[in-house]
């Protein structure tokens, strides 16, 4: 064969291997122009002068020299510290009980950790409000008791913060541990134990050590999330508890000092990057998508493993000490019953908007004094109310459709690419995850305002299509990292055709992924506050942004009703995606 | 390299031809150009060690790799730009690439559709084809309800179902036990004899290739060594490694020299006299000795003298391991009956010259 003959054939088939690469790029362009761009020029603003437009450090001068400022970012960072420490410590039970069960069992537990993760932050603080108030559920109940006579004060302080903080993002740290856990092969604590391990140290040496990696990405993404948290602090905390998120809000929407929210958000930003760092180095950032990750130095190994071992001598002690008072089988229950106790707490609390809905009373008493449906015909005889839920439906299921092509396509063109930047376009696509929405809104909303798109739909989605993608994006390349491509190949050696065999191979099966990613990015932008704050408001309001609202105006039992409603549709379409996600 | 079988009688063309085929990915060379010809009707077993280039060459006649250079010519017409679905190819994979969104019935009936066989048609092929492989009673199920050898028969329907005229299968075997990998064999004859394609089977291992083939094309190095019949390629090995892959061989590395009594092989364990006709003045070649032929005792022509270091009992026979002076190791095989040495007895053996093979 000559060498002429090859170069004509080769056009032809190169042809028949298009390279996939090309699909991600939509999704950087969209992702370069709606979340680097916009985070990047409110970076700008900070070094600016706000009247002049000069460079300058003002901003950061301004910050330094009035300790309130330094006070705030202090209060930030205790109260995100904190909650991450009690999230993992809450949600680590909860996820090595989820990952011990066997694959049928956990599908349905699952939901009571997923409910509560989707469920809306309004609607949890908002039932915090209910619990913990002077006249609230928990004081009501422990005066009726008799064991206190003064109500306390657990609301608009450190310790509501807390427990609204808390409760909030356990789901997360539970959700993040969980991959990691699953992934963690049993047989190895049982390979412990036959080579003479407790089951304390068998735990903490090996399963334990193992988990690691799921554990402290918790931590850091509970951490990161709770940096730039603000409907928690403006519900259940007093003045003293501010955060720096509350903070900028004022700045743009009161003072429109751009500069100034620019400097603080470029502090938050920082802080989310610098532990994100941190992390990297002790850990390595692929641990956060499942994958374990490297060893870490050898010295702090050396560290971590005497740490462990102490661990299980300790624990090892009390667990002898806990057979010999409640016997071997009170110890077995002791896990199941502390998961129930934490799952109690993640989904109990929440109910209580329920009865309240249905009140007759003008006020948010518990136990009601008697039951109507009042405000349910309140919200929906309410011009407002109803023009926002149906706003709320319409952006949620374009940023669905929209949210789920980018991420799907971008991760259809990384699962069949061996490119060498396969790595780092992963990140990206997760970087509206680890960057706080607050940034990103404050950043989209300065652009909008330049583009004309504020307070329309359009903005809307684009906002939230933003904040959906990681989820679409993780979500389809977990589908297509165990979808079997040979089955492809397979259709095509049948006689299928390109066409013939994504309707009626691959579409099929990968159906439960679609359908899933289309599910959490319709929740995600249904429930979204953050950019609706900004982008949304006058006629062009969402429901979170209503609820948002009226919560600050005055609580009111409309807000239960319109929480039972918004829940319910959180829930449907929960169960339904778990529905599609099971095989047939 | 071109081994062109020594069968080529007939004057229509082959079922396949492949002319300087190759494929490289970036640096890596997964295979060197080669020529290959199949006829119809025909079984050839792709055969040789990890990486030696066999799926490659499979996914080449296939279509689902993009061929670097060459030609693939299906009944003298050439292929290589046709697409996928469009080549009259089966392709039968290791792990079977069962459909799971598909009972086994629509799994067989898969291909049929795609060709736009009628209802009528697709009904009645697919009840022989689920006679043929005995799973009339299974057509419901999904391919996860089925142990490992009914997938597996459930891919071999699926492919007989539309009669292509080559078959390729990528180790189809590979995850059965070997009870039914044993039993399979048998079935995929039948297939073959019943359905007269062309098969080109890809395997690991010897036993089955020897078992199955018409003829045998091994490979090695992504290049291929030697195409021939079972019979011959075991017989009439052309490269120690073909002597080596295929079943065991005793290897005498050494040259030959012509001498006054005519040509020797001459080993660091000694000078043998090869099999008549041996060209002398190889500089490097090596003498094959199977282990059957080898006798305990002394004998007329060639022998040597080693110590016995291991003796293995395998059921039909008893394998004795000889330690010679110099690294050499010979294995010799004792049907039973015969009186076995003792471990680290001294012994002398010998065998015929007309037994052994000289190989480059
Ligand atoms: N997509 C690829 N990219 C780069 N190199 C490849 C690719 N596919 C195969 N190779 C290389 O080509 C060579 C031949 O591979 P091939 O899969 O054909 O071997 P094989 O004979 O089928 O091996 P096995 O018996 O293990 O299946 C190997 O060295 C392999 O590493
Ligand atoms: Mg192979």
């Amino acid at each position: 064969m000559t060498a002429g003959a090859i170069v004509a054939h080769a056009p032809a088939r190169r042809r028949l291997f298009p390279s996939s690469l090309w699909l991600v790029v939509p999704g950087i362009l969209f992702l370069l122009l709606f979340f680097v761009l916009p985070v990047m020029r409110l970076l700008t603003l900070s070094f600016q002068d706000p009247t002049t437009g000069a460079w300058s450090l003002a901003s950061y001068w301004h910050i330094v020299k009035t300790d309130v400022y330094i006070r705030v970012l202090g209060i930030t960072f205790s109260i995100s510290g904190y909650t991450a420490i009690f999230s993992v410590l809450l949600g680590y039970p909860v996820a090595y009980w989820l990952a011990r069960m066997p694959e049928r069992q956990r599908g349905p537990l699952l939901l009571l950790v997923m409910i509560p993760f989707w469920t809306s932050y309004l609607v949890k603080t908002f039932a915090w409000t209910i619990m913990l108030g002077r006249a609230g559920v928990i004081n009501t109940l422990l005066m009726s008791l008799g064991i206190i006579s003064e109500p306390l004060s657990l609301i608009h302080n450190r310790f509501g913060v807390m427990v609204g903080m808390v409760h909030s993002m356990t789901p997360l740290a539970v959700v993040t541990m969980l991959p990691v856990m699953i992934g963690i092969d049993r047989s190895l604590v049982d390979a412990a134990k036959t080579l003479g391990a407790t089951p304390a140290h068998a735990f903490w040496t090996v399963y334990f050590k193992l988990s690691l990696p799921g554990l402290t990405a918790a931590g850091l993404l509970v951490f990161i999330s709770s940096l730039g948290f603000f409907i928690v602090p403006a519900l259940l905390g007093g003045r003293l508890d501010t955060m720096l998120a509350q903070l900028i809000i004022t700045q743009v929407q009161e003072l429109l000092n751009w500069s100034f929210a620019g400097a603080l958000a470029a502090m938050m930003l920082a802080a989310a990057l610098l532990s994100c760092w941190v992390y990297d180095r002790m850990f390595g950032l692929s641990s956060i998508s499942g994958q374990s990750g490297q060893e870490s130095a050898s010295r702090l190994r050396l560290v971590a493993q005497h740490v462990l071992h102490a661990l299980a001598s300790v624990s090892a002690r009390l667990a002898d000490l806990m057979r010999a008072v409640i016997g071997g089988q009170g110890t077995a229950r002791l896990l199941p019953a502390a998961v129930w106790l934490v799952l109690g707490f993640l989904i109990l609390p929440t109910l209580v908007v329920v009865p309240v809905a249905f009140t007759s009373s003008q006020f948010l008493d518990f136990p009601p004094p008697g039951y109507s449906l009042r405000w349910f015909d309140t919200y929906f005889s309410s011009q407002l109310w109803i023009s926002a839920t149906v706003r709320s439906f319409l952006v949620a299921t374009v940023t669905a459709v929209l949210a789920t092509a980018i991420g799907g396509f971008s991760a259809l063109a990384l699962a069949r690419s061996q490119s060498r930047w396969n790595g780092l376009i992963f990140g990206f696509f997760l970087a509206p995850l680890i960057v706080p929405r607050i940034i990103i809104a404050v950043g989209l909303f300065y652009l909008f305002a330049q583009m004309g798109l504020v307070a329309t739909n359009a903005g809307l989605i684009i906002g939230h299509t933003v904040l959906a993608v990681p989820f679409t994006f993780v979500t389809m390349a977990a589908v297509l990292k165990s979808y079997d491509w040979r089955l492809d190949q397979a259709a095509a050696t049948l006689g299928a055709n390109r066409l013939s065999t994504l309707t009626q191979v691959t579409i099929p099966l990968l159906k439960g992924g679609i359908v899933a990613a289309l599910l959490f990015a319709f929740i995600t932008s249904f429930d979204e506050l953050t950019i609706a704050i900004f982008i949304s408001g006058g006629i062009t309001t969402t429901l979170p942004k209503q609820m948002w609202d009226d919560m600050i105006l005055q609580l009111n039992p409309t807000l239960a009703a319109v929480s039972v409603v918004v829940s319910v549709v959180i829930t449907a379409v929960l169960l339904a995606a778990e529905r599609f996600r099971r095989p047939a | 390299m071109a081994h062109q079988t020594e069968r080529q009688a007939t004057t229509a063309p082959p079922k396949l031809r492949l002319e300087g085929l190759s494929k490289r990915y970036g640096a890596v060379t997964a295979l060197e150009p080669s020529n290959l010809q199949v006829n119809a009707g025909e079984f050839l077993t792709l055969l040789g060690p990890s990486g030696s280039g066999k799926t490659t060459l499979l996914q080449l006649i296939s279509g689902l790799t993009e061929i670097s250079a060459g030609q693939i010519l299906i009944d003298g017409r050439d292929q290589s730009n046709t697409l996928v679905h469009q080549r009259d190819i089966g392709l039968v994979f290791q792990h079977y690439a069962l459909f799971p969104h598909l009972t086994v019935a629509e799994n067989i009936e898969f291909p049929l559709k795609m060709r736009g066989v009628t209802r009528d048609e697709i009904k009645q092929r697919l009840a022989r084809a689920l006679e043929m492989v005995h799973l009339e009673e299974l057509a419901a199920r999904f391919p996860r309800e089925l142990s490992g050898g009914q997938q597996q028969r459930v891919a071999l329907a699926r492919c007989f179902v539309y009669k292509p005229s080559i078959i390729l299968m990528d180790e189809p075997l590979g995850a059965l036990d070997k009870k039914l990998r044993d039993q399979m064999q048998i079935e995929i004859k039948r297939l073959h004899r019943e359905s007269g394609a062309t098969i080109i089977y890809v395997t690991h291992d010897q036993d089955e290739a020897l078992a199955m083939s018409d003829r045998i094309c091994l490979m090695n190095k992504a290049r291929i060594e030697q195409v021939d019949t079972p019979h011959e390629i075991y017989n009439r090995p052309k490269s120690a490694f073909a002597a080596d892959f295929i079943g065991i061989s005793n290897i005498f590395r050494g040259t030959a020299i012509d001498g006054p009594h005519g040509v020797r092989i001459t080993t660091p364990s000694g000078d043998f006299i090869p099999p008549a006709g041996t060209a002398p003045g190889m500089a490097s070649c090596a003498l094959v000795i199977r282990p059957e032929h080898i006798r305990i005792g002394a004998g007329t022509a060639n022998t040597a003298r080693g110590g016995v270091y291991e003796i293995v009992y395998a059921g039909s026979e008893t394998r004795v391991l000889v330690a010679l002076p110099g690294e050499q190791r010979v294995i010799i095989r004792l049907p039973p009956g015969n009186a076995v040495p003792q471990i680290k007895e001294t012994i002398t053996f010998s065998w015929e010259p007309d037994a052994a093979v000289v190989v480059p």
